[in-house]
């Protein structure tokens, strides 16, 4: 089973340019399913199955969408194997650009957005600089010049990706990346299979509920914006 | 690689019927023209170039340079890129100086930027009425502004083969000396335009409809003539334009007495 994990920033076209992609996939007779974690709501489900491709999604609610689809990943590769598909592609919200949700035998594809100018790359994260492809979204809307800066600062993150430039909506640049995915590894052991990357620095008393701002309230690893890091706690 | 020659096989219009010209050579040292109505596929003709598509776009296009299927290096890698495309597209959405742009410009390039942020920018300062300096942020230059500066970095930085244009005239540019700058010697040029100066100043014309080629025009000896006439009309309306915009009022004695052609 091959798996790619493709995470992005919101809006930057992950399901137009996975879609696309899907189809040229198709197209080599590679059988594939999809599985779409958001947070609160996606219709995503339907785009996807219009391809005709088995589609699930899930919502992590109040949890992070990456963490989510790391706890999950065991029964939906299972999923895609009783769907009788050979390439599993998840798709993750991935909100907090500290998370990298791709695992070392897992195709990891970041799709990001050229629009949103060229220092966005430097604040995103594992999810670009841990990635093995990176697709430019919507560079067809601004200059040449522009588009190459954005492209360099994607290699000052992450000088190892490979890089297409692909639009959403015409589709053009997914054969290159369904070709990717054809050449990518399998997954053969998912029980000894390892993030890329570790998640988000620890567990504070935010993350468990707490709503009470002051200081005295909270525990875990706690970082002050003078850079001072201590543990509260037992 | 010398680019001796771009070839463009023809694919299909918008409604997916084959396009009339089947194939368009365009040889260095050639400055060709894309003309055609809004919405009849020029910029996506030119942009079909700019990838080197093959076949991979809405209009099938495939793009042969010398003949040959440009490798995957090419299509992809700047510093491997011997295209330079100045687009419509001149709204700068980095939130940077024109020095930082231009350095990093030159770097995704694969150029040693040294000394060439002043080049650019001498060089855009002469195509536009409004000085641009190096430590201004980029989204606050004008469209004026914008595009002598991509002109200038079309020039200098990303100095290519073959250059494509797309409306070098909307900017309120000096748009003769923009196609001088930009042609240099021995590229392959291709500019849209729906002005009769730059379109007659090519020799050769494709006319677009409904996103395909239809047919290929030759600059005849007339339209030369007709050329030159209307360059002199066009320097006059631009004698005019400068007098406006300097707060100067206009006179009929100004349409009399200065246009030779009228």
């Amino acid at each position: 089973m091959k798996v790619v994990i493709v995470a992005g920033t919101p809006g930057a076209g992950k399901t137009s340019v996975m879609t696309h992609t899907i189809k040229q996939l198709q197209k080599k007779g590679k059988k594939t399913s999809v599985i779409k974690i958001d947070c609160l709501y996606t219709d995503d489900d339907v785009r996807y199955g219009k391809l005709g491709v088995p589609t699930l999604i899930g919502l992590s609610k109040d949890m992070c969408p990456d963490h989510f689809a790391i706890y999950n990943i065991e029964e939906m590769v299972e999923w895609a194997k009783e769907q009788n598909t050979d390439t599993l592609i998840i798709e993750t919200a991935g909100l907090c650009h500290r998370c990298a949700p791709y695992t070392k035998n897992s195709l990891g594809v970041c799709v990001i957005d050229a629009t949103s100018g060229p220092n966005t790359p430097r604040k995103v994260g594992p999810f670009l600089t841990s990635a093995d492809v990176v697709a430019i979204t919507k560079g067809d809307i601004i200059s040449q010049a522009e588009r190459e800066v954005f492209r360099e600062r994607v290699l000052e993150m992450n000088p190892n990706c490979t890089i297409y430039d692909v639009n959403g909506l015409s589709g053009q640049g997914c054969a290159e990346i369904a070709e990717e995915i054809t050449e990518a590894k399998d997954i053969t052991d998912l029980e000894n299979e390892l993030l890329r990357h570790n998640a988000p620095l620890s567990v504070c008393t935010l993350c468990v509920g707490e709503t009470r701002i002051a200081k005295k309230y909270h525990r875990g690893v706690l970082r002050r914006i003078d850079g001072f890091t201590k543990y509260v706690g037992e | 690689m010398e680019i001796k020659e771009i070839k463009i096989i023809g694919g299909v219009d918008k409604c997916g019927n084959p396009e009339n010209v089947k194939e368009l050579i365009v040889k260095k040292g050639e400055i060709f023209g894309v003309v055609g109505p809004t919405g009849s596929g020029k910029s996506n003709l030119i942009s079909d170039i700019e990838q080197l598509s093959q076949g991979d776009t809405v209009s099938g296009r495939k793009i042969m340079i010398n003949n040959e299927i440009p490798s995957s290096d090419m299509r992809r890698d700047p510093r491997k890129r011997r295209i330079a495309q100045l687009s419509q597209n001149m709204n700068f959405l980095a939130d940077m100086t024109v020095e930082e742009f231009l350095i990093m410009h030159a770097k995704s390039r694969g150029i040693n930027s040294e000394g060439l942020v002043d080049k650019v920018i001498d060089l855009a300062n002469n195509l536009t009425g409004e000085p641009i300096k190096k430590d201004y942020n980029l989204t606050i230059l004008s469209g004026g502004q914008s595009r002598s500066l991509m002109v200038a970095d079309v020039a200098v930085i990303s100095d290519s083969p073959i250059v494509l244009i797309d409306e070098i005239e909307n900017a309120g540019i000096k748009k003769h000396e923009a196609l001088e700058l930009l042609a240099g010697y021995g590229k392959i040029v291709m500019v849209i335009t729906h002005d009769p100066v730059l379109a007659l100043m090519t020799n050769r014309r494709v006319v677009m409809k409904n996103g395909a080629m239809t047919e290929i025009i030759e600059t005849s000896d007339e339209e030369k003539e007709v050329s030159k006439r209307l360059n002199d009309l066009d320097g006059w309306m631009l004698s005019m334009r400068e007098k406006v915009r300097h707060g100067e009022k206009l006179s009929i004695g100004d349409i009399q007495n200065t246009c030779k052609t009228c």
